[in-house]
This record gives structure tokens, C-alpha cells and sequence, in this order.
């Protein structure tokens, strides 16, 4: 009676967790699927899954008739390397200063890095757009990249992270003659890789998805952003979901890449930015 | 001795700043400037033609709010938005966690796929679901196919709004699965076994053992979700093109502040003014949500 009930309740659990996937996987699936269909199958709005007439016609048009699609694509690129690389220098190191060195106004500091925190972002955008605008640093990249090169919650990562690092390396490094900023590079920034992977992730995915700072910081579209771009296809093909699907793909390629082998650093950041 | 300690300090202090550095630098010129700038922004009625100019108009920004009535609709599609999402979102996450941790098999493979929204960027999931949402797209097939009526997601006012939160709810709810998941594995297994010494079964361990433990935690996946939906601007940016249509029913108040910021002129004060209420509409939620939880607590 017992084992019945319980292979009863596996069984709904099961349910449960198919029916959810099921609701996940759909729309990936829809969209990869249109991305393959040409444009007469797109209209007569069919629900088949499988391409009656497969095509890699989609991702030729964006590719070499769009010239822009291919720009677009470097401008993400380009600004989410960039600014991750930096982000994840910067933030280690003002991470490690907190946790490690003492000079006047640390506490002050770390207390306004939690406040920053509490912000939301549109108090500071129209600011930043109006000082990026007096730099003439509207449609670079480094107005995308500048303002975002540090980012409060990963530097209280490191913190904590740095808090529990061993003092002993540091300390035999230092009688070995290193300075500082030698022992941070050469020895603490080494063995601080699961954090910084952890780090990589959750930055690159800020930049690369981000739509709101380069929907002001890029107006013209030769610098646009990629999520820019898939707007203004949308705007551009109405009715043409086979293209706009097509580039929904390959802008998503890059990120899911990355998950495959990061796959483990991951839920690690996200239980870390959960505060733990 | 001494001047060596204080040698030492000194050189101390300068290897801190210049650790720091970096950081110090985006403080203050991209944050506490800015916000220092918006203060004085929001005083202030800003011309940006040619020269930008500034005329101090006191609180007449703040004053205009309450006389705009799309202020007012953006404010209100805001706050049903919030109210549904956030709990709907929250509960989302913990079934799926709880039911993800029960020990079956393949959980690996669940918690993979239903990671997939949360890496997917909002402007690929936005145009997804348009295409979804079309009059004749999956969903309306769907529906007809089952025998329902059909709907024009993205074209009815009364509907469009409610597309964007299922949407959302969909989207958001994996992240904060996770960190329910983390939190899971923190549950001792003697609770649940002092649970089932008193004969609670699966639901009742669910409901008085797994939902009181992970508290804290739903006190912070909460205050993370108001903090997110009250922000809602890309999904309503780009389902209706920039616009807050049909009817103004996807204008929420950021992209409310948006418009009035970059899209029409003089008023970009007054969109310093409305992103100044609309922080501390955010901080008192917040606010008001720790309170709730704290008092829950006592129990």
C-alpha cells in the first residue's frame, strides 16, 4: 500500500517536471524551427515542427545580404570581452583591497559599494547620457564599456571570497621580494579561478543581453548592439519571423556555448548573488 | 620603530587606493556624480537643443506627476504587473525546486532545460513570444485547435499586458528555482524524518517543514523580484515598438521615464523627477516586504 502510494506520487513528480520541460523547451524549439522554414511556410502559419522544405536561406540573408548583421554581432562581441575582462580585473582587485589592505576610508568605501547596490539604474541613465554625451563618447564603445568596467555585487564577491583566501602563499611571496600588485597577479588571481569563471559568466551575460544602456548610449546603427539590431529587424521585416528567428539564433548561440562549459561555475554565481 | 609602523602604513594606504583605483574612478564619475547630477536634473527644466540649459523650476517636476495621466496609467500597469508576477514567479520557483530536489532521476537534465530563459537574452525572448503571440501564430493554434477562442496578444489592450507577465513569469521564475535549490540542500534530512515519525506525508512536509525553512530565502527571492518587475522596460519597449501600446496598456514607468528622457524635448528633468519616485517607490516596498516577513517570523 505504502510503495504504491509513494511510486504514485514519483510518478506526479514526474509529470510535473516533463510537462514543465515541455513548457520550457517549446518556444526554443519553435523558434529554431522557424529560423529553418522559408517564407511561404512562415505565412500559412502551419504548426508542424519539422521544416517541410528545410532552408539555410534565413541565416544566408542575415549573414550576406544584412551587411550590418555581421557588424552588429562584433560590436557585442567586441564590448562584452572587453568589458567582462575588465570587469573582472577591477572587481578582483578592489575586492582584494577591501578584504585585505587597510588604508583611510575602506569602511566608507565598502558602505557606499552596498548603497550603489540599492540604486536602480534609471536614476543614474539620464545623467550618464548627458556626461558620455560631454565626453562625445555617445556611439563608442567605451561609453558602453567605461561605465561598466566595475560592478558592486561582484566586487562584495570578491570580498568574501578574498576574506577566506590563505594568507600563508601571500606571505611567502612577500619574503620572496614580489611587490603587491606582483603577488596579485602572479599568485591570489591564479588560484581565485572559480570565482573568476563564476565572475566571467554572469558579467559577459550582462553585457551581451543588455538592451536598455545601448538603446541610449548607440543611436546610430552601425554601432548597434545586437539586441539593437533585433529590433530593428523587427521593424524592418514585419511579417518575416523566418529571419528575425534566424538571428534570435545566433545571438543566443554564444551564451548557451558558454553555459555548456561553464555549466558548474554557474550555479555557483547564482547562489552566491542569492547571498550566500 | 615608529616611523617605520608609519612608513609602512602610508605605503599600505597607497597600494589600497591604487587597488581601488579603478573603482574610485566609475564611482565617481558614473555613479555618485550622476546621482548628485540627477538631484539637481530633477529641479530642473533642461533644454538640450544646441547648449544644454538648465532652468531651476523647484518642485514643479515633482508636481507634474501627479497631473499626468500617463504618469498615473504607467504607475498602475506597473503595479498590476508587480503584483501578479511577483508572487506567481516566486511560488513557480519553489515547486519547481522542491519537485527538482526530490531525488528522481534525470533531475540533471530537468535543471539544464529549465535554465534556458534565464541565459536567453530579454530581446530574443520578447520577439520568441511575438511570434508565439501572433494572430496566427503557435498559440492561437493551439487554442483552436483544443476548441478555444483565440486572442490578439499582441494588439488587444486588455490582453497585451497579461502576455508580457506569463511571459515574464516563464522567464524569471528558473533563476530564482536555483537559488531555492541552493538553499534546499541547507535543510537538515532530521526534520524531515522527525516529520515523518509523526506521520506527515509528502505535502505536509512540503507545507510545515520545506516552506517555514527556506522563509529567509523567500524573503529575498521577493524583495529580488520587486526589485526586477518594478523595472519592467524591454519586453514593453519592445512588444510595442517603443510606444507603451495598445492604448498606452504596456506603458510601464520606466519606459515612461524613457520617452520623456530621450524621446520628447524639455522634459528630460521631469524624467529625472519620475526616476526619483519611482526609486523610492522601490525602497518602500522593499520596506514594506521586510516588515511582513520580520512579523511572519514571530510565529
Amino acid at each position: 500500500m505504502n510503495s504504491r502510494k509513494k511510486s504514485f506520487g514519483k510518478s506526479l513528480l514526474y509529470v510535473i517536471l516533463v510537462l514543465y520541460a515541455v513548457t520550457t523547451l517549446v518556444p526554443f524549439l519553435w523558434a529554431l524551427s522557424s529560423s529553418f522554414k522559408t517564407l511561404e511556410e512562415i505565412i500559412s502559419g502551419t504548426m508542424n515542427f519539422i521544416p517541410k522544405n528545410f532552408t539555410l536561406a534565413n541565416y544566408q540573408q542575415i549573414f550576406v545580404e544584412q551587411d550590418l548583421f555581421p557588424r552588429w554581432l562584433l560590436n557585442s562581441l567586441i564590448i562584452a570581452v572587453i568589458g567582462t575582462l575588465l570587469n573582472i580585473i577591477f572587481n578582483s582587485m578592489a575586492g582584494y583591497a577591501l578584504a585585505r589592505l587597510s588604508f583611510p576610508g575602506k569602511k566608507a568605501l565598502f558602505i557606499i559599494i552596498l548603497a550603489v547596490l540599492m540604486i536602480p539604474a534609471q536614476v543614474t541613465m539620464i545623467p550618464n547620457y548627458l556626461i558620455l554625451k560631454e565626453l562625445g563618447w555617445l556611439n563608442s564603445y567605451q561609453g558602453m564599456i567605461v561605465p561598466s568596467m566595475i560592478n558592486a555585487t561582484f566586487i562584495f564577491m570578491m570580498r568574501q571570497f578574498f576574506i577566506n583566501f590563505p594568507k600563508e602563499l601571500e606571505e611567502a611571496a612577500q619574503l620572496d621580494g614580489l611587490s603587491r600588485l606582483g603577488i596579485f597577479f602572479k599568485i591570489v588571481l591564479p588560484l581565485a579561478k572559480p570565482a573568476l569563471a563564476a565572475q566571467a559568466i554572469f558579467v559577459f551575460m550582462g553585457f551581451w543581453n543588455d538592451f536598455m544602456r545601448p538603446l541610449i548610449v548607440m543611436t546610430d546603427t552601425e554601432m548597434y548592439t545586437l539586441p539593437l539590431g533585433l529590433n530593428t529587424f523587427k521593424g524592418q521585416f514585419v511579417s518575416y519571423w523566418n529571419y528575425i528567428m534566424a538571428a534570435s539564433m545566433v545571438f543566443t548561440l554564444p551564451v548557451l556555448l558558454l553555459y555548456a562549459f561553464f555549466n558548474r561555475f554557474f550555479i555557483k554565481g547564482i547562489s552566491f548573488t542569492g547571498g550566500k | 620603530m615608529n616611523k617605520r609602523s608609519s612608513k609602512k602604513k602610508l605605503k599600505d594606504a597607497g597600494q589600497g587606493y591604487l587597488f581601488m583605483s579603478p573603482t574610485l574612478f566609475v564611482l565617481a564619475l558614473f555613479i555618485i556624480g550622476p546621482i548628485l547630477y540627477a538631484i539637481f536634473l530633477s529641479f530642473n527644466k533642461v533644454q538640450l537643443l544646441g547648449e544644454t540649459s538648465f532652468e531651476f523650476v523647484a518642485f514643479e517636476n515633482f508636481a507634474r506627476i501627479m497631473e499626468d495621466n500617463r504618469a498615473l496609467i504607467a504607475l498602475k500597469n506597473t503595479a498590476k504587473y508587480v503584483l501578479i508576477v511577483v508572487p506567481c514567479q516566486t511560488i513557480l520557483a519553489l515547486i519547481l525546486a522542491a519537485t527538482l530536489n526530490a531525488g528522481l532521476k534525470g533531475e540533471k537534465f530537468f535543471r539544464i532545460v529549465y535554465f534556458l530563459p534565464t541565459l536567453t537574452s530579454s530581446a530574443v525572448l520578447t520577439l520568441i513570444f511575438m511570434w508565439m503571440y501572433n494572430k496566427e501564430g503557435l498559440i492561437n493554434n493551439l487554442l483552436e485547435m483544443i476548441g478555444l477562442p483565440g486572442y490578439n496578444f499582441l494588439g488587444d489592450p486588455d490582453i497585451a499586458l497579461n502576455a508580457i507577465m506569463l511571459m515574464n513569469i516563464w522567464a524569471t521564475a528558473p533563476f530564482f528555482m536555483v537559488i531555492y535549490l541552493a538553499a534546499l540542500q541547507d535543510i537538515p534530512d532530521s526534520l524531515y524524518e522527525a516529520a515523518e515519525l509523526d506521520g506527515a506525508n509528502a505535502l505536509q512536509k512540503f507545507f510545515y517543514v520545506t516552506v517555514p525553512f527556506l522563509r529567509p530565502v523567500t524573503s529575498f527571492v521577493v524583495i529580488m523580484g520587486l526589485i526586477g518587475t518594478f523595472q519592467l522596460f524591454d519586453q514593453s519597449y519592445i512588444f510595442s515598438g517603443g510606444s507603451g501600446g495598445p492604448n498606452n496598456s504596456t506603458l510601464t514607468v520606466v519606459l515612461l521615464i524613457y520617452q520623456y528622457a530621450f524621446k520628447s524635448l524639455g522634459t528630460m528633468g521631469y524624467a529625472a523627477a519620475l526616476a526619483f519616485a519611482l526609486a523610492i517607490i522601490i525602497l518602500i516596498a522593499t520596506l514594506i516586504q521586510r516588515k511582513f516577513s520580520k512579523e511572519e517570523s514571530l510565529y
